[in-house]
């Protein structure tokens, strides 16, 4: 038990490979074995999560729990470090939750499904690793583990076009890769350690100049490296448009946790990493990212309503949904060091985990959704539905609920969020928060309308034999309808942890 | 004290039952209808008996108004506990009167649709949808805060959604739910501003923090964001933008008269009980905001105004028995943010509860004559439109409980005394002159309650006419001729909401009226809801002239539809009247055509744009051009590579190579190029990690 309690972070991250040996040397025609050790395996991450989750003692002293160091490259300053806090905590869970629904929902793989599950695992190993690490080349690792697993998953089982969106994810990312690696490099060298914790006090402090360069300069570089890197993986316009083309091509477990977990790691990086990292250049330039921010929401939303691939169209719903967290980011950024806006800055920080969590919760549940009706009329497209809901009403009525909670009605989950960020928004950016209200109008008016083109009208003959949603995918999305229904009633299971830390952080 | 907890913790439980039915409704019982109806009627009834105790309480004890009930829960996170955002109920007078009128209507439209809905396949669906608009406007009533009111405010759009989306697979029905959603929307998201607003200034948003006498003078004296504005005004603005959009105001009432797709209990539930009221109901609990520095009251005062006279100039030539309603909330609505704007408090408490009691019975009124012609019609085997009132005509004889009913409704409607409506009318015309008298000269409140009182003419002519068009002369079609009265479970529902039309306004009639204000109690609505405003004396000259005209309009739709009842096939005598003027009113100002035209046209157009050039041709195509600038350079580094440093093997660039061989091989076309790109960007990783090394 000693053991379990002083590891729990090493075994939530570690744990997915234990079944990754166990698929290893399973033949590979015994599929259905190793679907079930696949989704067995994630749950082990999910029980260690929860064991974390109700050990956690928010408010508690130290800014880390679980905290865990060892040397790795030591003469480097490379230690593996992990441990988390009430920012990083909502994201393992949410990473942890969604795995094992996305291994349920991916019962629909029929091709490799050994290799399928093998790379499933590593990214789920990857993506909580991100989210614990508190080393700069731990989590740089870590980031870049999550890109290849995800970009095979998309190139072997994905849709048409799956080259191109393969492909295009990779370079986007890849990319943003190479400016953030450049700039860990920088301040790690410079600081002979790449300790996150350590980092965040001597960085803002750091002012001797660099290769020729003033201290200001280089770090100006550095953030804009850093900058783009989250940016792409965020997205912010114009950096998205690898999203539209991956989500849509993914398979349906692809997709959740692209949309769940993957865009989660841009907004955390800003958190964890750039804006303590930065603080001044990030103060300085924070009216950028809120225009970035605002043009994200509004033509997001703008492009969502122009789809008619009903996959398409919530890909950009994402696009629409993560510009708030942008929003909320630019915040954060400007409110540096203004003590009248403490108040503000920690109602922002808690709106955008919470707004992460709940759009990690409610796209994971849209994409299902998508799949599931897919897997059934082969087609996406929606001008080709209508009239569905007499037919699977149940289907119907859980997509109605998944949408509400997308468009942030009040009584579900993605309100609260979307109420803290625009109450975090407005003292700051007034002009761009009403403008960004334009967003919320264009977002009710793509999902109502998607909901009217599948649901609603007259039945389109072609599908008067629909099956309505199998036992298996009502038992992969009732735990996200839970999540909707009472984070929207009662949030403070989540928001008091995210609080704990965001007062201590920003206080 | 106990007896005061008991009866706090009560306010929570109001709202309850009916979620729980819903739910019930939704996962168990959906399957069996007579048990669904049964579970949401039920549980309605636990409400309204819950209701009746808060009530009763309030008006018994009578302390509500020093000390309203309050409790709550720390329910928004912000760093310790006592700065959290708290959610809890509120039961202040206003509150008990409201929790009377919407449990005992909303209980009546329940009852009524356990028959009106009999045949329906969505039975319990309806059941389960109409519990849930319930508890809407219960939780919005009792919330202690604006929060907690715009959550439930905006369950109640979601639920009016859905229902006046009912019959969904009519084109009609949706495209009204979408309308209904987008258009309110409009409101709600710049009353969410407000909100937000209010809650950055404050730090709270409960109401007895906010409308505290120091808050709201606090607010009143700092500038807002706009210049010219105080922060209490400009977010009352916001506030009110919500109203404008659920209450169906100018320029956001076009949802309002599309929304009767929806079964006709549900248009008695949006325009009575619920959603339109919730609207006013907001305004009225904001009020003291509302007045403080320089106040958005006229800006409410005249868009009420101008509704009121607007809505009813359209209700005069529309045909359909439940459109014709339909703008008549519009209208009666916008008196009450009148009587708000020029300072009549109570008259708007007033007229909103009595409208609501004789809109429910018209609505209702409307419904089971519909649903005698729809047996008429299966009857003599032809299909019409039974809510065509130009296919009605002499139902009089052939539903007569009916018929007294509506007409209990529409003389209340038009304020005729005793009827309800005489007095709130009187109430807020009486303000509105007071407010005109008191400011002096020819002001804005002078136009208010010229427009106002102009409108009761209007109202008058446009019920008259639909009196006339469907109970007087003889039935214009078989249908019609057929017609049966409806059976008891909808005949009493209509004679409750009867008896509140004719008697409810007895709760407040002025002191000064001779006999009667001494005997009711002088005016006991004004002293239970309304003691900490000012309230107009009785002016027998407004009241006057506001029922000549009444009688007026009645008059003249007896000169056009009465006197000589319309027969089979004759064209509306309006349109002779009113000549050109005619289909402007018939078809609404053409106002949805200009919205089509300016705003849903363009945002489609743009949206696509945004998609097709932005995102595809633009930002992709930049991409893809870089993408083949890069290849060909990385083309000229691989020669390079090849026939320059031929052998100085280097691990990552065979690696790279290895790779690229083997998804070459699998591979074509513009996967390539994009392989090349990697290659490329591998390539530059390497050379800017040495250099900076």
């Amino acid at each position: 038990m000693a053991f379990v309690t002083n590891h729990l972070l090493s075994l939530i991250v570690f744990a997915p490979l234990a079944g990754i040996a166990v698929i290893a040397v399973l033949p590979r025609h015994n599929t259905s074995l190793i679907r079930w050790i696949g989704f067995l395996t994630t749950l082990l991450p999910l029980a260690f999560t929860l064991t974390a989750w109700i050990t956690y003692v928010p408010g508690e002293r130290g800014d880390f729990q679980f905290y865990q160091a060892a040397p790795w490259l030591p003469s480097l300053g490379i230690y593996y470090r992990v441990g988390v806090d009430g920012l990083s905590l909502p994201m393992v869970l949410l990473t942890a939750l969604l795995a094992p629904l996305a291994a349920l929902i991916s019962s629909g793989i029929t091709e490799h499904v050994k290799a399928y599950f093998i790379l499933f695992l590593l990214l789920e190993t990857a993506m909580l690793g991100v989210f614990v690490a508190l080393d700069l080349v731990i989590f740089f690792i870590f980031f870049e583990f999550s890109l290849v697993p995800m970009m095979f998953l998309i190139m072997l089982w994905g849709g048409q076009n799956r080259n191109y969106a393969g492909f295009k994810f990779m370079i986007y990312t890849m990319v943003g890769s190479v400016t953030l690696l450049l700039a860990f490099q920088v301040i790690g060298l410079t600081l002979s350690s790449f300790d996150l914790v350590n980092a965040t006090q001597a960085w803002p402090a750091f002012s001797r100049s660099l290769f020729g360069l003033s201290a200001d300069t280089v770090k100006t570089i550095a953030f804009w490296g850093i900058f783009l890197g989250l940016a792409i993986k965020l997205p912010i316009w114009p950096f998205h448009t690898w999203l539209p083309d991956a989500h849509t091509e993914a398979p349906t477990a692809g997709s959740m946790l692209l949309a769940g977990v993957l865009l989660k790691i841009g907004g955390y990086g800003f958190i964890r990493i750039l804006l303590p990292l930065f603080p001044e250049q990030s103060a300085r330039f924070a009216p950028i990212i809120a225009l970035l921010a605002l043009v994200t929401i509004v033509l997001g939303a703008l492009a969502a309503l122009a789809q008619s691939d009903f996959k398409r169209l919530v890909a950009y719903s994402s696009v629409n949904h993560m510009g708030l967290v942008a929003l909320g980011i630019a915040v954060i950024a400007a409110a540096y060091g203004r003590r009248e806006l403490a108040d503000t800055t920690i109602l922002t920080a808690n709106g955008v985990i919470l707004q992460m969590f709940n759009h990690g919760i409610t796209s994971a549940a849209l994409f299902l959704l998508v799949g599931a009706v897919y897997e059934r009329t082969h087609t996406r497209d929606l001008r080709e539905f209508g009239g569905l809901g007499v037919v699977v009403p149940a289907y119907g009525g859980i997509l109605l609920v998944s949408a509400l909670a997308s468009l942030g009605l009040p009584g579900l989950n993605g309100f609260v969020g979307e109420f803290l960020l625009f109450r975090g928004a407005w003292p700051v950016f007034t002009l761009v928060t009403a403008l960004a209200t334009l967003g919320l109008l264009f977002t009710g008016a793509y999902l109502l309308w998607t909901i009217q083109r599948i649901l609603l009208g007259p039945l389109n003959q072609r599908w008067a034999k629909l099956r309505d949603i199998s036992f298996r995918e009502t038992v992969a999305v009732a735990p996200l309808l839970i999540l909707m229904v009472f984070t929207g009633i009662w949030p403070s299971w989540i928001l008091s942890t995210i609080n704990a830390t965001v007062s201590r952080l920003y206080g | 004290m106990s007896n005061l907890m008991t009866v706090s913790s009560l306010a929570w439980l109001i709202p309850l039952p009916p979620v729980v039915a819903f739910a019930l409704i939704i996962l168990a019982a959906h399957r069996w209808r007579v048990l669904s109806r049964t579970i949401a009627i039920g549980a309605m009834g636990v409400s309204f008996v819950l209701a009746q105790i808060e009530f009763w309480n309030g008006v018994v004890g009578g302390r509500l108004a020093e000390a309203p009930l309050t409790s709550s829960l720390a329910w928004l996170p912000l760093r310790e506990v006592e700065s959290w955002l708290r959610m809890g109920v509120l039961v202040d007078p206003l509150t008990a009167v409201m929790l009377f009128m919407v449990t005992l209507t909303c209980l009546l439209i329940f009852v009524y649709s356990a028959e009106y809905m009999r045949d329906d396949p969505r039975h319990s669906r309806f059941f389960a949808y109409m519990s849930l608009f319930a508890t809407g406007m219960l939780g919005l009533v009792v919330a202690d805060n604006l929060l907690a009111l715009f959550v439930f405010w905006e369950i109640m759009g979601v639920c009016s959604y859905l229902l006046i989306g009912f019959w969904f697979e009519k084109p009609t029905a949706y495209r009204a739910a979408m309308k209904a959603f987008m258009t309110t929307r409009v409101g709600d998201v710049l009353m969410l501003l407000g909100i937000v607003y209010l809650y950055s200034q404050t730090g709270r948003l409960d109401f007895q923090t906010l409308l505290s006498s120091s808050t709201v003078a606090l607010l009143g004296a700092t500038p807002s964001v706009i210049k010219g504005l105080s922060v209490a005004g400009l977010a009352g603005l916001l506030i009110f933008a919500g109203t404008v959009g659920k209450s169906a105001q100018f320029p956001l009432h076009v949802w309002l008269p599309d929304a009767m797709e929806g079964p006709t209990p549900v248009s008695a539930m949006i325009h009575a009980a619920t959603m339109v009221s919730a609207g006013v109901y907001l305004v009225i609990r904001v009020f003291p905001l509302l007045t403080a520095g320089v106040s958005p009251l006229p800006v409410m005062a005249l868009i009420g105004g101008f509704s009121a006279l607007f809505a009813a100039t359209i209700a005069v030539a529309q045909n359909d028995i439940k459109r014709v309603m339909a703008y008549s909330t519009i209208s009666q609505l916008a008196y009450m943010l009148a009587a708000l704007g020029v300072g009549a408090y109570t008259a708007a408490v007033f007229h909103l509860l009595m409208h609501a009691f004789f809109k429910a019975l018209l609505f209702l009124g409307a419904g089971s004559v519909i649903h005698g012609v729809e047996h008429g019609a299966l009857r003599s085997g032809q299909h019409l439109d039974a809510q065509n009132m130009f296919n009605l005509g002499g139902l009089r004889r052939r539903m007569p409980r009916t018929f007294t009913m509506f007409m209990v409704g529409g003389l209340a409607l038009t304020g005729i005394a005793p009827f309800a409506g005489f007095w709130s009318k009187d109430a807020i015309l009486g303000g509105a002159y007071a407010a005109f008298l008191e400011s002096g000269t020819a002001s804005w409140e002078f136009y208010v309650w010229l427009l106002l009182t102009t409108s009761t003419f209007l109202t008058a002519l446009y019920v008259g006419r639909q009196m006339f068009l469907v109970f007087s002369g003889e039935p214009r079609t078989p249908a019609a001729e057929h017609a049966a009265e409806t059976g008891l479970v909808i005949g009493l529902p209509l004679l409750t909401l009867a008896a509140l039309a004719t008697l409810g306004g007895f709760a407040g009639v002025p002191g000064e009226f001779p006999l009667l204000g001494p005997l009711l109690g002088n005016n006991w609505l004004l002293r239970f809801v309304g003691e900490r405003y000012r309230e107009a004396s009785l002016n027998w000259g407004v009241m006057a002239l506001s029922t000549a005209l009444s009688i007026a309009g009645w008059g003249v739709a007896w000169l056009l539809y009465g006197h000589k009842p319309l027969l089979a096939g004759q064209s509306d005598p309006l349109t002779a009247v009113l000549g050109p003027v005619y289909p402007l009113l018939k078809n609404k100002y053409y106002i949805d055509e200009l919205y089509a035209v300016v705003i849903v046209r363009p945002v489609v157009a743009f949206a696509g744009w945004v998609y097709a050039s932005v995102d595809r041709a633009t930002i992709d195509g930049v991409l893809h051009a870089i993408g083949r600038a890069v290849v060909r350079w990385a083309e000229l580094n691989h020669l390079f590579d090849r026939y320059v440093i031929t052998g100085a093997s280097d691990l990552i660039g065979e690696a790279v190579k290895r790779l690229g061989q083997e998804l070459r091989a699998t591979q074509t076309g513009r996967l390539q190029d994009y392989l090349l790109l990697i290659l490329a960007s591998l390539i530059v990783m390497v050379v800017l990690y040495l250099f900076v090394i």
